[in-house]
């Protein structure tokens, strides 16, 4: 049987499926609340995934992520409120004019996330380890800055008339596309670029990586699935306040895919739906919960770095980095005699005194 | 040209704080090439602890340790803990809620992140988030989540300079504390023992241990160091804006970091000229322009920065070696 046969069948057979579940969600056979959370969990998914791409298998630390996810559901709703719901009225009101909605919804939702992926990117990624990390958050911070003081999508007051879409389909549907999509990338030449990027930045360029294209690629393609993610989200509750974008998010999607395990797609699945049903479970605790959260991190940090189900190897790298750039910080005699060569990662602004190390 | 200089002056007393605090996140990054995180919740405790110590122990403790001030006189005493205005309080509370915090600091230096020493940067940055989540999240437990005012610990005047400009006796007072504690960073950087040890450790830490120094505890003291200057950070900030509440470490923290990239990370002069900067950049957009983007205007710089020199103004870089 060909590959694209074999293929095929299994989407249609995970489409069958997926919609034979949502008959079972949408018919009140199941308590609603234990679909509530299942539905978040599958935004979940779709928001650690993508965040894995390019903190995992790239090795860039982003924490910006809420902020692309808030791109992608302001511009959504803004679609879905202001041509959506007309769009879809326009196409009789039925299932096919919504299914047609909602398609434009999250494909506006992921081109705007992408873009700003790309504005955030293209500059930033040129930049590395915890720089990178400060710049993503910085630009977190400036969306939900924005996001306060436009009237048009409700500024500070949340925007609210959204119209309300709670499918298992659609949310499964995004979810199980971003895996699929991840996997593939992993399991391809790119990816097989982004890993060398993740393992060692200078090796990887010294074999004619184009390190830094292919360090925005991930990005803006991990943006636009955040971006996704944030479309199921503004469709979900039907209001947005830009409160539920702050960098505390960004953090939680950053603490799935650590207790997951970085660089591991079903460690993020698995992190993804911990951390979402754990709170729906310490409810009786609501106060405590973040403190519970926040110990357990550095917890787990001491006793497992990796993650439950990660690999050592993207911690592997940033170790390599640390002891490269602690040899050229020293950069006195004690380091040059083992290092006889020496790279300029930032050639537009060589150290002084850089000469006489080579 | 009023204007000009009153929000000159409002815009160096919010640098120097900003400074205090980024000379924390540069002293840590220098030795440990870790941003700490948790600083900016650091300040924030400083700043309760200078709540509750100026409420309960205030005017008793300035008594106990035989200082008298115009004013704190026996009310101290028999008022129960009601706390008597004046200088000598201030400064008294500063000081123990630096001690606190110094020792804060250290606590969690030694367990949280010397034991993922051992491991990669990206895991003791993480690691550090999660400090400053427990620090955020335990202050709202046990502080409360809703916002404190800070007592008035002396009287506050407005000192007229000249026409239409003003500066407030808080405002004075926070620029003579900071400049004060500025210069005694200073000395101890570069004029005591530890001092140098200190510098030795940021310049090569393994290369400093063959050196015979105790690096562990070098860099405690480091932790103690920043620690004590971002808590009496928070006891003046609280002086100059009574208001404190336990999530306002998380924008403050963040800018002061900002300072300490704009000045070049890791040097110590350039924290303090990054702070100042940004202090004046935000006091200016917010009496020029509007306040409303006022958080904005520092990542912005911070963007600039990082695209243009990514080394900071001061800062050298660092090349990297195979």
């Amino acid at each position: 049987m060909p590959r694209y046969l074999r293929n095929l069948i299994i989407a249609l057979i995970v489409i069958a499926v997926l919609i034979g579940l949502d008959f079972v969600f949408q018919g009140r056979m199941l308590n609603p609340y234990f679909v509530r959370v299942l539905m978040l969990s599958g935004i979940a998914i779709t928001l650690a995934v993508s965040l894995n791409l390019i903190n995992g298998f790239t090795g860039q630390f982003s924490i910006g992520h809420a902020g692309f996810m808030a791109v992608g559901a302001y511009s959504s709703a803004y679609f879905s409120v202001n041509y959506g719901m007309n769009l879809a009225n326009a196409l009789g009101g039925g299932k096919v004019g919504w299914v047609i909605a909602l398609t434009l919804a999250t494909l506006i939702g992921a081109f705007f996330a992408g873009l700003a992926g790309l504005v955030v990117g293209v500059p930033s990624l040129r930049l590395r380890g915890d720089y990178l990390a400060i710049v993503t958050l910085g630009f977190g911070q400036i969306i939900v800055v924005f996001l306060n003081n436009i009237d048009a999508i409700g500024g500070a007051r949340g925007y609210s008339g959204i119209p309300i879409v709670k499918s298992f389909f659609w949310i499964f549907l995004v979810a199980i596309l971003t895996i699929v999509i991840v996997y593939n990338i992993v399991n391809s030449a790119f990816g097989r670029a982004l890993i060398s990027i993740r393992d060692d930045e200078l090796a990887a360029e010294a074999m004619g990586v184009n390190t830094t294209r292919y360090k925005v690629m991930a990005f803006v393609i991990s943006s636009a699935m955040a971006g996704a993610g944030g479309v199921l989200l503004a469709h979900f509750d039907g209001y947005l306040n830009p409160k539920s974008f702050e960098f505390i998010k960004s953090f939680e999607i950053l603490i799935m895919i650590i207790l997951g395990g970085l660089g591991s797609i079903v460690g993020s699945v698995l992190g993804a739906i911990v951390l979402t049903v754990l709170p729906e479970a310490l409810r009786g605790f609501a106060e405590y919960r973040m403190v519970i959260y926040s110990l357990l991190l550095i917890i787990l940090m001491i006793v497992r770095p990796q993650g439950l189900l990660g690999s050592a190897a993207p911690l592997k790298a940033w170790r390599k980095r640390a002891k490269r750039l602690a040899e050229s910080a020293g950069g006195g005699p004690a380091a040059a005699p083992t290092n006889p060569s020496t790279v300029a990662t930032q050639p537009e602004r060589p150290a002084p005194g850089g000469e006489n190390l080579q | 040209m009023s204007t000009f200089v009153q929000q000159l002056i409002n815009g160096i007393s919010l640098g120097a704080i900003y400074s205090l605090i980024a000379l924390g996140y540069t002293m840590v990054y220098g030795v440990l090439k870790l941003i700490n995180f948790a600083h900016g919740d650091v300040y924030m405790v400083g700043a309760f602890m200078g709540f509750y110590l100026a409420n309960g122990l205030g005017a008793r403790g300035a008594q106990m340790l035989g200082l008298s001030g115009d004013g704190l006189v026996a009310r101290g005493l028999l008022g129960g803990g009601a706390m008597q205005p004046s200088l000598i309080t201030a400064l008294v509370v500063m000081l123990l809620a630096m001690a606190i915090c110094a020792a804060i600091g250290v606590i969690i230096e030694r367990l949280a992140y010397r034991p993922v020493r051992k491991y990669s940067r990206l895991t003791a940055l993480i690691t550090a988030i999660g400090v400053s989540l427990l620090l955020e999240n335990g202050g709202q437990v046990v502080f409360g989540a809703e916002p404190k005012f800070f007592p008035e610990l002396f009287t506050k005047r407005n000192i007229n300079l000249f026409e239409g400009a003003s500066i407030n006796s808080a405002d004075v007072v926070v620029l003579v504390i900071a400049l004060v504690l500025m210069i005694a960073l200073q000395l101890i950087v570069y004029r005591t023992k530890t001092g140098r040890a200190m510098r030795a450790v940021s310049f090569n830490l393994q290369s400093a241990k063959l050196m015979g120094i105790n690096t562990d505890r070098i860099i405690a003291f480091t932790f103690a160091l920043g620690s004590a200057l971002a808590a009496a950070a928070g006891v003046l900030v609280a002086i100059r804006i009574p208001r404190i509440d336990p999530l306002m470490g998380i924008i403050v923290g963040l800018k002061a970091f900002i300072a300490a990239v704009l000045g070049g990370i890791g040097n110590i002069p350039g924290a303090v000229l990054g702070g100042l900067l940004i202090g004046i950049t935000e006091t200016m957009v917010v009496g020029y322009l509007s306040a409303t983007y006022k958080d904005a205007v520092a990542f912005g710089i911070l963007i600039l920065i990082l695209l243009f020199r990514p080394s900071g103004l001061l800062g050298t870089v660092a090349q990297e070696k195979v």
